[in-house]
């Protein structure tokens, strides 16, 4: 998505284009290769990473050994639990802001096999976090992905990991051409804000449906059945640590329906998370420090959108800052760190599905709160109406920023899921959520990713539903997978 | 017609005011367009605007003033005075260079000045000719306001300018012509020129003031005290002077499918357009709403539009302004606003009644509860009057319409204006129940 170009003319006709547009007023040209960037990210708010409490043991630990540690900057030493534990946090008091947000972070959960060669071993500071930058593939940090594609028919899935030809782009358009007519009644043509002037139907978006893949990592988004407009928004990537070993960056949004522009907000804040990941991973940062300095910068572009008018199109007396929740995942070929504020999740799924699968985020949500305070069990705290308020979000609104940030260092191959609810809804223990994810996901991200989202529709499709898919550990670039 | 190039005309903006979020199966789309011109010189400087007329300029006008010369000014005789004196004051408002003539009305239509069929052209010896003139009139003969307007239409349509206006003062009934005549003449008139009514003293009829304003888009009141007259004279001219364009129409287009259950203007007046829509090519119509200084207005759209499955949009309107041109042609104003219908499964948003709309509505209400609470009351149904004025009480407190609210509280004994709860006053000044018949219209905007 990063690198979509703003588009000022028509590609058509030639006639100057206005900032979200999305048809051509004059031609009727679709422009929806172009998404209105966002606005410059400014970083104006210092926000600290607040350690949160640790939380008592996920529900329904994993049965199993080997360990997830959970690291702090620096490496302070993580209690290694040993084969047959549940990973233990740090406590992590050092000095860092990483420290902090690890300690906020506080998953346990295990992911190996009994005696797995990483089985305890508490994470050390990332393999080859020195040296200098190599030299990036695209040039750009930004990764060399395909352009989003529209409801292509599943390819064949050569999968070979090389960078997809962004002249994919073309074809886009080339299909999109014929859509001039209305897609509702199909009697009239499509006027320049994107409704029918026969009928009045609003056309498909681009966003409605949105697929990407970029190297090893494919992620899909959609509208859903039930909602007028797709409020998600995704970024993936790939780039190369200063070691030359592989990494590869998911970020997934869920824009807050009940705030004003949810679906800015969650644009903005992929876009911002996933452009400082990639521009951080390759000069050694660590990859969790990199994960949230990514969601402190997501926040502040959020914010920024407060401050902006709000469109024509939506502006009303009661205006709620625009908010949006983050979920993300970067995967080293030694480790796999996530980060998140809301309720959007990341989900482990071993390709060797005799091992158990895990989630590996803890929700910021009512009712995990209530949860993880022992007031309520798991069963009547999701029974209650209130089970999903969320109880943290990116948005000027949000009472303090606490981005959770965690890092595992898992065994065996396997394949991690970054979704928003409109899939976890449908697949919510990570027992469903690996029956659901097919058995070749990890080669094949972006038929997964397909898959998992037309598992959310069969289900209902009640919100937007949006599924990155990474395999772990990312293969090396034009290598064969892993 | 209208000839006047395009940098004269003022920056019209809209802005669109709706809950477009409809439950499964919901029809009926409502929304508040809020029109508003910058950029007029003359009246109510206070938008930072460029202006397009520096001040003493503004575009070629033309207005006619009809004053009532019916005998039955003369009693009092301070009423014909105040007549002529008010003239006078709104002779003296009007700027140099605008064409003008006035019309003696009786129960046929005399010019008083300049005579011959022509216009005048204000300048200072034109101004004092017009006074001179003045003090010719006398009262005496009937009233048949028809045929002062027909005078006004010749007068005003041959004269090559952007802005036809017209002012008239009546004192007593349209007596002496048959209602189908004025209606017909009205009719007649409707957009050659606008035109502002007023009923001085308490023996006219309020429908039919009232009826001149609405049919050519002009402002109607009562100057129950003829000493009021030369005030309010001066204030409605300043605001003639003050249009900068005319013949403003609002545009609605709706696609396939979709009624339009009504247009209205709701703010500063309630004024039904629905009746009044003039066909502009395939699914769009036109609305007049006159010309316009530096102002704003709200319109209420209710459009009814095919029912839909949860998750799909639709564009339920899309409202414009423009100038229709002699030639067929149209002049886009350029402010567009768009009315959306959205389907969704989330009872909060489709149940929510947008701010704007709930007040105008509310607004809507307290117009037509007063206008019927003053009709049963003539016609002797006191519980059914009590009943619906007590309800314009409520509203008027709820939604903080002070003016009409203490015109009410002239006509009824408010026990409690929450509940709306009230008594018929036993003796009513007919001033008062006039005035609030005429005023019942008037609304305020959203508290913001």
């Amino acid at each position: 998505m990063s690198q979509m170009p703003q588009l000022s003319a028509c590609p058509s006709c030639e006639e100057p284009l206005e900032s979200g547009d999305r048809f051509c007023g004059a031609c009727g040209y679709d422009l929806s290769g172009g998404l209105p960037a966002s606005s410059d990210d400014t970083l104006m708010l210092n926000v600290d990473a607040a350690a949160g409490a640790a939380r008592p043991a996920d529900p329904g630990p994993v049965p199993g050994s080997g360990s997830a540690a959970v690291p702090s900057a620096g490496s302070v030493g993580v209690p290694s639990a040993g084969s047959g534990s549940v990973g233990v946090p740090s406590a992590g008091s050092s000095s860092s802001a990483v420290s902090s947000a690890g300690s906020a972070a506080t998953v346990h959960l295990t992911l190996g096999a009994p005696g797995a060669a990483a089985g305890g071993a508490p994470l050390q500071a990332p393999p080859g976090a020195v040296g200098a930058v190599p030299p990036q593939p695209s040039g750009s940090p930004v990764s060399p992905a395909s352009g989003v594609r529209f409801d292509r028919p599943p390819e064949p899935e050569e999968y070979p990991l090389q960078a997809p030809d962004p002249r994919v782009a073309a074809d886009a358009q080339a299909a999109t051409e014929e859509q001039k007519m209305c897609v509702a009644c199909r009697a009239g043509r499509v006027d320049g804000d994107g409704y029918c002037e026969n009928c009045g139907h609003a056309q498909p978006r681009e966003r409605d449906h949105m697929e990407q893949e970029a190297g090893p990592v494919a992620a899909v988004s959609d509208r859903g059945l039930r909602h007028h407009r797709n409020e998600d928004a995704f970024s993936v990537g790939n780039s190369v640590l200063p070691d030359g070993t592989p990494a590869a960056v998911a970020i997934v949004c869920d824009g807050v329906s009940s705030a004003t522009r949810p679906d800015d907000a969650s644009l903005a804040a992929s876009r911002a998370a996933g452009e400082t990941l990639l521009a951080a991973l390759p000069r050694g940062t660590h990859p969790q420090i990199a994960m949230h300095e990514a969601i402190v910068a997501a926040s502040h572009a959020v914010n920024a959108l407060a401050e902006e008018p709000a469109t024509a199109r939506e502006h009303a007396p009661h205006q709620n800052a625009p908010a949006c929740t983050i979920v993300g995942a970067v995967v080293t070929p030694g480790l796999l760190v996530v980060g998140w504020v809301g309720d959007s999740r990341v989900y482990w799924v071993p390709v060797d599905r005799s091992a158990p699968p895990a989630r590996l985020t803890e929700d910021d949500s009512w009712a995990a709160q209530m949860v993880a305070a022992g007031l309520m069990n798991e069963a009547e705290a999701y029974a209650d109406e209130r089970a999903h308020a969320i109880t943290g979000w990116l948005g000027a609104d949000a009472y303090e920023l606490e981005p959770h940030t965690a890092s595992f260092k898992p065994d065996r191959p396997g394949v991690v899921v970054v979704c928003t609810d409109g899939l976890w809804n449908y697949a919510e223990t990570a027992e469903e959520m690996a029956e659901a994810v097919p058995p070749d996901a990890a080669v094949r991200p972006l038929h997964g990713a397909r898959v998992l989202v037309g598992h959310a529709l069969d289900g209902g499709g009640h919100d937007n539903v949006t599924v990155a898919l990474l395999p772990f550990p990312p293969p090396s670039q034009g290598a064969g997978s892993a | 017609m209208a000839n006047f190039s395009k940098s004269n005309v003022p920056a019209f903006s809209m802005d669109v005011y709706q809950n477009e979020y409809l439950p499964e199966g919901g029809r009926e789309v409502n929304a508040i367009v809020t029109v508003s011109a910058t950029g007029g010189g003359t009246v109510g400087s206070a938008v930072a605007a460029p202006h397009l007329f520096t001040p003493g300029q503004g575009p070629s006008a033309a207005v006619a003033i009809m004053v009532d010369c019916s005998g039955s000014m003369d009693y009092p005789p301070t009423k014909m005075r105040n007549a002529r004196d008010a003239t006078a004051a709104a002779i003296d408002t009007l700027r140099d260079g605008v064409h003008f003539a006035v019309i003696g009305g009786t129960h046929v239509a005399k010019e008083v000045y300049p005579g011959g069929g022509r216009l005048a052209v204000a300048d200072a010896a034109s101004r004092a000719q017009a006074k001179d003139a003045l003090r010719r009139l006398s009262a005496g003969g009937g009233t048949a306001i028809g045929t002062w307007l027909r005078l006004a239409e010749r007068l005003l349509s041959p004269a090559d300018v952007a802005i036809r206006h017209g002012i008239v003062l009546t004192d007593g009934r349209n007596e002496h012509e048959a209602p189908e005549d004025l209606k017909a003449t009205l009719e007649a008139c409707a957009g050659k020129f606008t035109c502002d009514a007023r009923g001085v003293g308490t023996d006219w009829e309020v429908k039919e003031v009232t009826g001149i304003a609405s049919a050519l888009l002009g402002t109607a009141d009562i100057v129950a005290d003829p000493q009021g007259l030369a005030a309010d004279f001066t204030q409605m001219m300043e605001t003639a002077m003050g249009k900068e364009v005319a013949d403003v129409a609002l545009r609605v287009w709706t696609p396939v499918g979709t009624t339009i259950k009504f247009v209205k203007q709701v703010a500063p007046t309630v004024e039904e357009l629905t009746e009044r829509r003039t066909e502009a090519g395939p699914r769009a119509g036109d609305y007049p709403t006159g010309s316009w200084g530096d102002e704003s207005r709200d319109y209420h759209l209710c459009v009814e539009v095919p029912a839909a499955g949860v998750g799909q949009e639709m564009l339920a309107a899309r409202v414009s302004l423009v100038i229709p041109q002699s030639d067929g042609g149209v002049q886009n104003l350029g402010a567009q606003g768009l009315v959306r219908a959205v389907w969704t499964d989330d009872m909060t948003a489709s149940t929510s009644i947008n701010p704007q709309v709930a007040h105008y509505t509310g607004q809507a209400e307290l117009a037509q509860a007063i206008q019927q609470g003053l009709d049963l009351r003539k016609a002797g149904d006191f519980d059914g009057a009590t009943a619906k004025l007590g309800r314009a009480v409520q509203l008027a407190s709820a939604s903080g319409n002070a003016d009409t609210a203490k015109l009410l509280a002239k006509v009824v004994d408010v026990v409690d204006a929450a509940t709306g709860t009230v008594r018929l006053k036993a003796k009513v000044a007919e001033a008062d129940e006039m005035t609030l018949e005429t005023r019942s219209t008037k609304t305020v905007r959203v508290k913001k």
